[in-house]
């Protein structure tokens, strides 16, 4: 049992790290790690669904915002809900979520219609991306406390 | 600062370096995100802090009860030691709410600390020219609220001191006179 105990902690270690490497998560997402222990040991992952239910509902925002069919687009409302987006992905550490942010922002004051859509199609893509590579990440966290193991710090640096 | 943390709470040792207990800060925090509300609880929890979220600065005037619907009777026992506001909310900004605890009799000595996802020079400035505690930088950090947390538990130790040596000094002079009047 030890070696697959092993096993999986190198597992989670090598895809935890991939994770930062790639740019889907930042500094920001290990200080909410440190915010979890064994009286809060889903508190990362409630965050994280918190995250993902706004993006849902701020993405549905934005649409309706930039839709053509009702009338003028109002920017300044796609802009309100892109601020609040960049808001959230921050706080969690959402790194590539929030890079979109900052540059849809920029297509919003400038009232760019076709960036504007541009990015968010991407947020959408992105976000769902993201939630994906932390559910595998969550289950590899699951699968080792299943076979008896500790979930290993990581250590990023 | 005002008895928002009554000295007869604290342990009155001679050792006044380390403040008593942990003996709770009560921090007000206010945010519209649901994602930062969920993420200042935990910090200020992890932190030793009782906390009370609440999503908008009006629902905190009314926590408060400075919403004018009451009197301030009944709040005098509310004791909450920090306020922690985002500043871009809808309807009352943190700005707004930060004027509105000024301006009260009850709460004006409460430190307000605002924070904000935007780095902009002016909007820092007025909330220090209005008297905010600190200006915070989101995502706010473990080592932000444990700097300030140490920071007001210094502030209350420095005026807890401060109000024993003044009853020393009211001690001395009683004994001198004493001593001079040949009791």
């Amino acid at each position: 049992m030890d070696a697959l105990i092993a096993q999986l902690q190198r597992q989670f270690r090598d895809y935890t790290i991939s994770l930062y490497q790639q740019g889907f998560l930042d500094d920001q997402f290990t200080e909410l790690k440190k915010l979890q222990d064994d009286g809060s040991p889903d508190f990362v992952a409630e965050v994280l669904t918190l995250f993902f239910e706004d993006c849902v509902k701020l993405i549905s925002n934005m649409a309706r915002a930039l839709d053509k069919t009702t009338g003028t687009v109002d920017f300044s409302q796609v802009g309100a809900s892109v601020h609040q987006l960049k808001g959230s992905s921050s706080s969690v550490g959402a790194k590539r979520v929030k890079a979109l942010c900052v540059s849809f922002k920029e297509y919003c004051e400038a009232k760019n219609y076709e960036g504007c859509v541009r990015c968010l199609q991407q947020v959408d893509i992105e976000y769902k991306a993201l939630k994906t590579k932390l559910q595998d990440m969550f289950n590899l966290e699951k699968q080792i406390i299943q076979a008896g193991g500790r979930v290993p710090q990581v250590d990023i640096n | 600062m005002a008895e928002v943390l009554r000295p007869e709470m604290l342990d009155i040792s001679n050792d006044t370096s380390s403040l008593a207990s942990p003996e709770l800060l009560h921090v007000l925090a206010v945010d519209d995100s649901m994602v930062d509300r969920k993420f200042i609880e935990r910090l200020l929890r992890v932190s030793s802090c009782k906390v009370t979220v609440v999503d908008s600065a009006t629902r905190a005037l009314q926590y408060l009860g400075l919403d004018g619907e009451n009197s301030s009777v009944g709040f005098e026992d509310l004791k909450i030691n920090l306020i922690m506001t985002d500043y871009s909310m809808p309807g009352m900004t943190g700005y707004e709410l930060l004027k509105k605890i000024k301006e009260s009799s009850a709460f004006r000595e409460i430190p307000v600390v605002i924070m904000s996802s935007e780095n902009i020079l002016p909007r820092i400035d007025r909330c220090l020219e209005e008297g905010a505690e600190d200006f915070l930088l989101k995502p706010v950090k473990l080592a932000d609220v444990k700097r300030l947390r140490d920071s007001l538990m210094k502030a209350e130790e420095r005026a807890f001191k401060n109000m024993m040596h003044k009853r020393e000094l009211e001690a001395n002079d009683i004994y001198s006179q004493l001593k001079r009047a040949k009791i």
